[in-house]
């Protein structure tokens, strides 16, 4: 398990990493992916800017009522982040579900989102959150929705010589509740289907719902037939069951070795209603 | 300090730490990998991309003249060394011609073209990417029930059926019992291919010292003196010119027990750059060309009778064995056959195995090698006929046992089991996990439509392997104990365990023999300048045969001892205890490190006595050892995703004598954990062009800590008459008893629903289609 030859730089600043990589270079955060590609020579970038070394991409912070993550954040620092704990447990959650320990503590959520493997944890959560991302280039700064920013398996809307610099997730109220239900593929610790739902209610009616699902299809999505489903109702147990079963309606499930594109949309149908019963019994 | 502590405390049965657990747990342990020699250079295979084609050329220009490369050996440079060996002698077996580099065709998938030598590793696997070999790629068949169809491509032109070999036994008369039964019971069994996965993978330094006309070779190996035979005589090099040392290893469960082409390759390397090599095996590389486990289909029936009395077994057993034989490739499937019967009183068996070659890497041994199997047909099959007879699966198995006075147990297989009280630890266990009560809930949970299943598995196996006319290369062990003249006491096995424990369990017996302390004793093994001939750690038998080997030269000692006790004393009776001689009369004592020094100081000596404290024995078994046991799992199935929860784990194993109740336990725990992995997870999937395509572990699903059960561990203990110490071996027990009791637990949970067999592994997906097509 030998990778090319290859350069490696490890900028101390943000501009320094973009002027590399306006002329090329790759970025690496945790390398939980880029690293096994490498090594199997699936990939063989000839430079690697190290992003883990500049310090001003590592914080998770509350500004202007929104919450910002910076790229390099790891999935363990998200985990154990008192601020994200009370103030966006989704993000929490889906952290904790991410592969196993080790990989908590080298992955990044720059590196897992920009990578946008179809089976990765947060899309899920981040559409639900309906997160932003800023995105950065040498000489340029832009955001884009999480709703845009998933184009297909393992492609996004950022451009070459672009990192994804931040995430911005907001705040809920009270009245809101969240949930990651996950079924894992045991190999890879991957999800074979993930399902992030956050509810709000007023009076016991749902007034909002926002459901992201990953690992059915080529890129993780919003459920909004499921969503409108959910909203104005006061939701039985039926009601959660019609609108669990919406997340898979017409989507064109992936088949692989570890479940066939029909056990994937039913489990994606059960752990809807699974996240959908959680959320609404975690609003306080 | 040198004093020698006398003690009276005794080691033997107590949970003792293993001694050999801080340098692995620190991460201080010297593996293969960490040897580091001056002029070292590196050694990195290209291996075939395709499971069958011809070779028309291949073109090393670019690569030999690649920067930092010092060499580029093909299959054609290597033809005068000999085959990778098949230790296995049978009437009928064919066997391929194993060269170390493929010559004019490649037949698996990661199979050896051309090797790359460097003085940099890196440099190294880059000219690999510069080799061209142009293939004809040919058809490929990669299952064995495919290949023995008319048509199919022939692995090997010379044999267009594909069969490999076949073996028959007959036991008591089969015909008749089938005549006389009631009810017969048919199922096609798979036991799947696995991918053993040491976490260490194989690698090898080899060191050819010219001017000594030597040849060091450090791999990764559960038997560094069988190695050194054969590769030796492989490379055309006198047997004690050739030193095999095996360092660390980590993890070998059968995969190691092995003689590989890579190990005479990079002799072979060595001797011809004059200078040390070093090849470590990719994980990818571990995958693909390391010898896999299991590749059984298994076709069964069983006769019984209306009461449920088994009358006989019959058993067709197709072997997937690969391209090639590996060391002990056909004999794997045999035990199988010899462990048909299981724990059941019956005398009428019939098993034939067809031996099958496919483009796949080779099958052999794996942790149970062949055990499990068996255990796993005739446990399913006796949860088939309790089905079937409306019969609980524990009643039935109570009914058919050997009872305790039977033993010695002649079987119809052609084995004597030692001893056996086979009911107790399956009453143990069913009293440990409330089997009564379980099934009443398992009653009500019925009711409110919920699946919970109550899985029995109750094995037996072969262990302390075994009486020499029995193996390919004899069974006995070896034991040195040299008592040096301070008093300090070294061990040395032949039996070259590697992780088992044996560096503190072989303490224990020689502590509590010689009255020392454990600190006081040295085990050394893996060393074939070192350590005299042996055979090897495999088949739970390196305390059994091994610790006995160890047990009568300790004997041999004490002997020796006494007599220099006697002369010091001046006395013709005395007693060894307690780290002394005592004159029983005086009640005088020489301490311990007394008579070593006398012994070697020589002064005076006892009449017909020389000089020393040191006692070889070589031990040959008359007899295997027959562990045997019960598991129970418990089972809650979430009928909305097929996912299966293990709720109970309740193994309660007869393994003989305990000498370390905490060995024993990490044993269980570490076998249950494979066992599990076979159950639910494992498998190893060729496509039909013989791609493997679960190759990494994003795709094979090993266990890991969070997937581990509780597990209830638990023992009954009918000692082994065969060997001094009672101990008859657990080292693949967890393994053998697990894989049944899991399934039979999910097809018991799932029984409402009509089901009766399900294989390996099961994964959530096959549970679901079956919930789902009922539902």
């Amino acid at each position: 398990m030998i990778a090319q030859k290859f350069e490696y730089t490890a900028p101390k600043s943000l501009d320094e990493a973009l002027h590399l990589l306006a002329s090329g270079a790759k970025p690496l955060a945790g390398g939980m992916s880029l690293i096994p590609m490498m090594k199997l020579r699936l990939a063989a970038p000839e430079h690697l800017v190290d992003l883990r070394t500049i310090k001003d991409l590592n914080y998770i912070r509350e500004a202007g009522g929104q919450l910002h993550i910076g790229a390099t954040a790891s999935h363990y620092e998200i985990e154990s982040s008192a601020l994200l704990r009370q103030k966006c447990p989704l993000l929490t959650e889906t952290a904790a579900a991410i592969g196993d320990v080790q990989v908590r503590n080298m992955g990044t959520i720059g590196g897992s989102v920009a990578h946008a493997d179809p089976a990765a944890d947060y899309p899920a959560a981040l559409q639900a959150l309906e997160a932003k991302f800023v995105l950065n280039g040498a000489k340029s700064e832009r955001t884009v929705s999480a709703a845009d920013f998933f184009v297909d398996a393992f492609t996004t809307t950022l451009e070459p010589g672009e990192i994804l610099r931040e995430v911005i997730v907001p705040i809920d109220d009270a009245r809101t509740g969240t949930s990651y239900q996950k079924m894992v593929q045991p190999a890879s610790g991957f999800a074979i289907v993930g399902v992030a739902v956050r509810v709000r209610q007023n009076a016991r009616k749902v007034s909002f719902a926002r459901i992201g699902v990953t690992g059915l299809s080529n890129h993780a999505y919003r459920a909004t037939a499921a969503e409108k489903a959910l909203e104005g109702k006061t939701p039985s147990a039926n009601d959660i069951q019609n609108a669990a079963a919406l997340v898979a309606q017409g989507v064109d499930a992936n088949s692989d070795l570890h479940a066939s594109a029909d056990y994937r949309k039913h489990l994606a149908a059960v752990h809807a209603a699974r996240a959908i019963k959680s959320a609404i019994s975690r609003i306080t | 300090m040198a004093t020698t502590t006398t003690k009276t405390e005794t080691f033997v049965g107590k949970r003792i730490r293993r001694r050999e657990d801080p340098r692995l747990i620190t991460g201080t342990a010297t593996y293969v990998e960490d040897i580091q020699m001056p002029g070292m250079h590196y050694a990195v295979i290209l291996r075939s991309p395709h499971a069958a084609a011809r070779i028309r050329s291949i073109d090393t220009k670019k690569a030999v003249s690649a920067p930092g490369v010092v060499c580029v050996f093909t299959g054609k440079d290597t033809k005068g060394v000999g085959a990778v060996p098949c230790g296995v002698a049978m009437p009928d077996l064919r066997v391929p011609q194993h060269t170390i580099l493929a010559t004019e065709r490649v037949y698996f998938v990661g199979h050896p073209v051309a090797v790359v030598v460097a003085r940099d590793r890196y440099l190294a696997r880059d000219a690999a990417d510069l080799i061209e070999v142009d293939y004809e790629v040919l058809p490929a068949v990669a299952d064995p029930e495919k290949a023995l169809a008319k048509g199919a491509p022939a692995v090997h032109p010379q044999w267009p059926d594909n069969v490999a070999f076949t073996y028959h036994q007959d036991g008591g008369n089969i015909d008749k019992a089938f005549a006389e039964a009631d009810v017969v019971v048919k199922q096609r069994i798979v036991s799947q291919r696995l991918v053993p996965m040491a976490m260490e993978t194989r690698g090898v330094v080899a060191e050819w010292r010219g001017a000594d006309r030597q040849l060091n070779l450090y791999t990764s190996t559960q038997i560094p003196h069988l190695v050194r035979t054969i590769v030796a005589a492989m490379l055309g090099l006198e047997e004690n010119r050739m030193r095999v040392i095996a360092p660390e290893v980590g993890g070998g469960f059968g995969s190691k027990l092995n003689v590989y082409a890579e190990e005479a390759l990079m002799g072979y390397v060595s001797m011809k750059i004059q200078k040390p090599v070093k090849w470590i095996e990719s994980r990818r590389e571990n995958f693909t060309c390391t010898i896999h486990g299991r590749g059984h289909v298994d076709y069964y029936e069983v006769a019984a009778k209306r009461d449920g009395t088994i009358l006989g077994i019959k058993l067709k057993l197709i072997q997937d064995v690969g391209a090639y034989h590996q060391l002990l490739t056909p004999l794997i499937p045999q035990l199988s056959v010899l462990m048909m019967p299981g724990l059941y009183n019956t005398q009428n068996i019939r098993g034939d195995i067809i031996g099958v070659f496919t483009n796949c890497v080779p099958t052999d041994a794996y942790r149970g090698a062949g055990r499990p199997e068996a255990t796993h047909g005739i446990e399913r099959m006796v949860d088939i006929l309790a089905a079937e007879l409306k019969m609980d699966p524990a009643e039935i198995r109570l009914k058919n046992f050997v009872t305790k006075d039977k033993f010695p147990y002649p079987t119809a297989t052609g084995l004597m089991y030692d001893s056996g009280d086979y009911a107790t630890p399956l009453k143990k266990a069913l009293d440990l996990v409330g089997y009564v009560k379980l099934r009443q809930e398992q009653a009500d949970l019925r009711k409110q439509g919920k699946y919970m299943g109550i899985g029995i598995s109750t094995y037996g196996e072969i262990c302390a392997i075994g009486p020499s006319p029995a193996t390919p290369a004899g069974g006995w062990e070896s034991a040195t104990v040299k008592i040096e003249p301070s008093g300090k006491v070294t061990i040395l096995t032949g039996a070259c365990p590697h992780g088992q424990g044996e560096e503190t369990t072989f303490a224990q017996i020689a502590a509590d023999e010689l009255g020392v302390g454990l600190d006081d004793i040295l085990v050394i093994r893996g060393d074939t300048a070192v350590v005299q001939y042996g055979i090897g750690t495999f088949g739970s038998r390196a305390t059994a045969v091994g610790g006995t080997a160890l047990y009568y030269a300790l004997q041999d000692l004490k002997a020796k001892i006494k007599k220099f006790g006697e002369m010091l004393l001046e006395s013709d009776d005395v007693s060894l205890m307690i780290g002394q001689v005592i004159d029983n009369k005086s009640g005088k004592a020489k301490t311990f490190q007394e008579i070593a020094g006398a012994a070697y100081r020589a002064l005076k000596l006892p009449p017909n006595t020389e000089p020393g404290l040191l006692a070889t024995r070589f031990w040959e078994p008359p007899n295997f050892t027959f562990p045997f046991g019960a598991h129970i799992v418990v089972t809650d199935i979430d009928d909305e995703t097929g996912q299966i929860k293990i709720r109970r784990y309740v193994a309660v194993d007869d393994c003989g004598n305990i000498l370390n109740p905490l060995i024993v336990d990490g044993q269980v725990h570490g076998g249950v954990a494979q066992g599990l992995g076979q159950a639910l997870w494992e498998q190893a999937v060729y496509d039909d062009n013989g791609q493997l395509v679960t190759g990494e572990l994003t795709d094979y699903a090993v266990p890991r800590a969070q997937m581990m059960p509780w597990i209830e561990s638990h023992h009954t203990c009918t000692p082994s008459p065969i060997n001094p110490l009672g101990v008859k071996g657990v080292g693949e027990a967890g393994t053998i008893g697990c894989s049944p009791a899991v399934v039979n637990s999910v097809v018991d949970a799932l029984s409402p629903l009509g089901v009766r067999h399900l294989d390996m592994p099961l994964t959530p997906e096959k549970i679901w289609k079956v919930v789902a097509k009922k539902n």
